[in-house]
């Protein structure tokens, strides 16, 4: 009957807000920005996949995980992988004791590639591997845990454990991983090399691309079922079970869909800074990655991206003029949102800007409405919006509106 | 064995032998009843009796030390929560427990039998049928106008009604109502038993219960409990003249 669409929910009110979005990474930032400033722009927002699947797992479902560097930094390993790989020609690497394995492999007296590396050779295996082998983890630890029934503090203190864990582990083995430093030196793409400034660009536009996709899968979630058990999941985790629901199932989904989430991000991270490294798995990285999240607004998916790009750009900003003060400007911050707007940027939009745009869109439509009465379906629908809730395709439940 | 297990059959629920100890406190004991098809059963008792306990043990929340507990033939001591719900079980606890951030139709539609793993959430669509369900439900709990208001705005009375709806809305075969006119106030007491006189006409219903008017109006049997054992059974009556529920339940 109506909102059925594509082109027609763009004129809504929450495609209006995904509009906005895409024109402000889109057109505004690269017109605005040389391509060294939009390449951090692309960092910030490898960090916005992060935060959206923060707002389903701990926002919706009330999962709060200190860990997800662990699946930011798989992702993000795996992608490395396959460029060090492609990067370790044995031309490329013929002064070597062993040409043709990566190069910190070498001083660390390996001889041979191993077994784990091997399937890196290949792109559309690292593809799948960068979601998947954050997924596997996501769901391993989620059924070890939520089968249990492991939750609240618990679980955020086991999954900042593991991002510990993973980070020893990686450090301690660097003829497999490339310890401290990581896995640097990554040249190209199946060839193409993503060092320069055009590819640099690129990158930034899949990244928007990838970002946007992400948004979607998220948004298809909160506004189906899935969703509204999620957000109940987190209010009433007794009476969903007694409804009928395995409570765990949904919860080992929506850990493993942030997984997902936090694995493409960095895949992307690791093409566009053109490194991987522990120091982005570990604890401080991970609780980072849910400030971005609180500030945005953790029940807002758009909200957290914005969290994501305005906490990075003022972590930049403030580390270029004052690198010691920034981890207490972060700590203040953290603070300041969780005591004065617990729901974040989103939060603060919803309570003062939503009512500004309420009248504003009210008075639109109307004048609309006047000047062309006759008008078909496209704009006649200002005001059925909130009587007509049967209507499956409409999202009635969103308490952020985003 | 063989005789026992035939025995069982013909109930709809048989509660044989349960036992639960918390720490060495068994707080049921060895306690055996049977429900049929298609009745009212109240069970009464002062407080710490068990009587939560009891239902908690049916509906999976709590596991049994020992003992067995059969519906329809079919054993539930070892199933998950979510099965023995899906077996035809609903549960409502003593405290309204409704989803307060959802409006009363999402309540609903939330526990309507459908969509229940993770994909069939993804997938659900709010077809004819489940308005439908939704709507025939409200009707039954009072709540037709209110389907579009969220749950947080319902007085707590309307809350315990809503609950009954979201177990309503599953078809359960039993249902298990824990103080369900607890605080509230005497009109939506009477109501509340109007309701519940629908509800018993096609639900086996298991209640717990204090008011002894409300007993007496809804219930086919009663079963005091004492100390996790049943102290008698039988007709509301008969239970009434029982010298040992005088004793320690009714008073003298």
């Amino acid at each position: 009957m109506k909102n059925s669409s594509p082109l027609k929910w763009f004129g809504s009110r929450e495609g209006l807000y995904y509009l906005a979005l895409a024109f402000l990474l889109v057109v505004l930032l690269p017109l605005m920005l040389d391509p060294f400033r939009l390449n951090m722009v692309g960092k910030y927002l490898t960090y916005a996949f992060v935060a959206i699947g923060l707002v389903m797992c701990w926002g919706k479902a009330g999962i709060l995980s200190l860990g997800q560097g662990v699946f930011f930094g798989l992702g993000g390993y795996c992608m490395a992988m396959f460029l060090k790989l492609e990067a370790s020609t044995p031309e490329a690497t013929a002064i070597q004791s062993t040409p043709g394995i990566p190069d910190f492999m070498d001083w660390n007296q390996l001889t041979e590639l191993p077994w784990f590396w091997e399937p890196f050779h290949s792109f559309s295996f690292t593809l799948i591997a960068v979601i998947g082998v954050p997924v596997l983890l996501a769901f391993v630890i989620g059924f070890a845990m939520f089968t249990r029934r492991v939750g609240g503090v618990y679980f955020a203190i086991i999954t900042q454990a593991i991002a510990a864990i993973l980070t020893i582990l990686i450090i301690g083995q660097q003829g497999y991983t490339g310890g401290v430093n990581g896995i640097t030196d990554l040249q190209t793409l199946m060839g193409w090399d993503i060092r320069t400034d055009a590819a640099k660009t690129t990158l930034y536009f899949i990244c928007v691309g990838m970002l946007f996709l992400c948004l979607f899968i998220a948004r298809l979630v909160q506004n189906r079922k899935l969703g509204r058990i999620l957000v109940a999941m987190n209010a009433q985790e007794m009476r969903v079970r007694f409804s009928g629901y395995d409570v765990a199932a949904f919860k080992i989904f929506v850990f493993c869909l942030a997984a997902a989430f936090a694995g493409v991000g960095g895949a992307m991270f690791t093409l566009i800074v053109g490194f991987m490294s522990p120091s982005f798995i570990g604890i401080v990285a991970s609780i980072e990655m849910v400030i971005f999240c609180a500030l945005g607004g953790r029940l807002s998916i758009l909200g957290a991206v914005y969290g994501a790009l305005l906490v990075n750009a003022a972590k930049s900003g403030f580390s270029e003029s004052f690198p010691e003060l920034w981890p207490f400007a972060m700590g203040a911050l953290f603070i300041g949102v969780v005591l004065a707007f617990p729901n974040g940027l989103a939060g603060l939009y919803q309570t003062y800007v939503m009512p500004l745009e309420d009248k504003l869109f009210e008075r639109g439509k109307g004048a609309r409405a006047e000047a062309t009465p006759a008008k078909p379906a496209a704009e006649r629908k200002p005001k059925t919006e909130k009587t007509d809730d049967y209507d499956p395709m409409i999202d009635s439940y969103s308490p952020e509106k985003s | 064995m063989s005789a026992a297990k035939s025995k069982a059959k013909d109930f709809l629920l048989a509660v044989e032998g349960l036992t639960v100890s918390f720490d060495g406190f068994k707080a049921v004991d060895d306690l055996s009843f049977y429900l049929d098809p298609k009745e009212i059963r109240v069970i009464i008792g002062p407080n710490g009796a068990g009587k939560t306990t009891v239902l908690d043990l049916i509906c999976g929340k709590t596991k049994a030390t020992s003992g067995s507990i059969k519906f329809d033939g079919k054993e539930l001591t070892k199933l998950k929560e979510h099965q023995i719900v899906h077996s035809g079980v609903g549960r409502k606890f003593q405290t309204p427990s409704v989803f307060e951030d959802l409006t009363v139709f999402e309540n609903l539609e939330v526990s309507y039998p459908q969509g229940h793993s993770v994909m069939g959430a993804l997938a659900f669509k709010r077809d004819r049928a489940v308005i439908e369900a939704v709507e025939e439900v409200a009707e039954t709990i009072f709540l037709s106008d209110a389907l579009n208001e969220p749950a947080a705005s319902l007085s707590h009375g309307q809350k315990q009604w809503l609950e009954i709806g979201m177990l309503l809305i599953q078809k359960p075969d039993l249902l298990m109502l824990d103080e369900p006119v607890a605080g509230m106030s005497v009109t939506e007491r009477k109501k509340t038993a109007e309701l519940l006189k629908v509800i018993t006409k096609d639900h086996t219903v298991l209640v717990i219960e204090h008011d002894m008017q409300f007993v007496g109006d809804i219930a086919d049997r009663v079963t005091v409990m004492h100390q996790g054992k049943v102290l008698s059974e039988g007709s509301i009556e008969h239970v009434k003249s029982d010298p040992k529920v005088i004793e320690v339940y009714l008073g003298h």
